[in-house]
């Protein structure tokens, strides 16, 4: 039973993760952040939206980076 | 008009590129193991997606309020966006092989000759078995991408729609020329399936930020759905440099 417990759950990291964990928690902290900004209620709409984007971005390419660093050390 | 085309647009090349990689599967294990043990394979993983997908679109439009299932959905869109994107430009740059369906279906068929032949319920239990890992594996993809586009982008229909053509395009070449569809530009389409996924999930995600606000109503981006080509336009252009920042030192290092 705990593997089948273990196998639904390494099944839905596969899924859900893929081959690069930083890229899921990369966009969980910039969104974490988010949260915290409309929560606080200081900043703008537009403002959260830049800034999110922005940090998204910024995932996006530190794990681009990161990977083609990695292929290319091989 | 734009949220409408890009549901259609998404879906159909998603799941375009998602029954590709069935249909070889499937291909593999009915030309070399039978077709009977296969179909039934296809048609099990059919049926179970069928309960996965009614399950969980109904939870999600049930009990999810609207600026919680953006958050929720956008955020394993962007999350799965980014993973094709990353994927498809470091193909594009020479840094990792591209996808070859050839190579993928004559694995196949080795490890279909190879495997003993073992049967339960009257079945071929290896074809049954691959088939349907196969096709659910690709088809829960594909479900994915249609419930999120469908709830997000407001039409169930229009995300359907778009799922069935790719179906019907690749299923269709599939019967016709009975082999692998490997001359699909696979990384292109990958490539154009990132940039909207990464598009659309940042867009709803950050929508969805609304839900930790006093009102629990979703964010809205400067512009409104106008915000959509422009995070469209950022993706391509962060994409199109990266692979050019990329295959430069690739390049160089093979002429060297």
């Amino acid at each position: 039973m705990r593997r089948l417990g273990a196998g639904f759950l390494l099944f839905w990291w596969d899924f859900i993760v893929g081959d690069d964990w930083r890229i899921a928690a990369g966009v969980l902290v910039v969104l974490g952040v988010g949260a915290l900004l409309v929560a606080g209620g200081d900043a703008s709409q537009s403002l959260v939206a830049t800034i999110m984007a922005a940090g998204i971005m910024l995932v996006a390419i530190g794990s681009i980076v990161t990977a083609a660093l990695r292929a290319s050390r091989r | 008009m734009a949220h409408e085309l890009g549901v259609i647009g998404a879906t159909l090349l998603a799941s375009g590129v998602e029954f590709v990689e069935a249909l070889t599967i499937v291909l593999a294990m009915g030309t070399t193991r039978g077709w009977r043990s296969t179909w039934a394979g296809v048609g099990a993983a059919l049926a179970a997606l069928t309960v996965v997908t009614a399950l969980a679109g109904y939870a999600l439009e049930r009990w999810l309020p609207e600026a919680l299932l953006q958050l929720a959905v956008g955020t394993l869109l962007l999350i799965f966006g980014l993973q094709w994107l990353r994927k498809a430009i470091l193909r594009s740059a020479g840094l990792k092989a591209l996808h070859d369906e050839d190579a993928t279906f004559r694995a196949e068929v080795e490890a279909a000759r190879a495997a003993g032949e073992e049967r339960r319920l009257g079945l071929d239990w290896f074809a049954f078995v691959v088939s349907f890992k196969g096709v659910f594996l690709e088809g829960l993809e594909i479900v994915f991408i249609v419930i999120s586009f469908g709830l997000n982008g407001g039409s169930i229909a229009l995300a359907v729609v778009g799922a069935a053509l790719g179906g019907v395009l690749v299923l269709g070449a599939g019967l016709a020329l009975h082999r692998p569809l490997a001359r699909v530009p696979e990384n292109t389409i990958k490539f154009a399936v990132g940039l909207l996924l990464s598009t659309f999930g940042t867009f709803w995600a950050v929508e969805g930020l609304g839900w930790f606000g006093p009102s629990e109503a979703s964010l809205h981006w400067p512009g409104g759905d106008a915000a959509l080509p422009v995070l469209l336009g950022l993706w391509a252009l962060l994409a199109w440099a990266a692979v050019r920042l990329l295959a430069a030192p690739a390049r160089t290092s093979e002429t060297a």
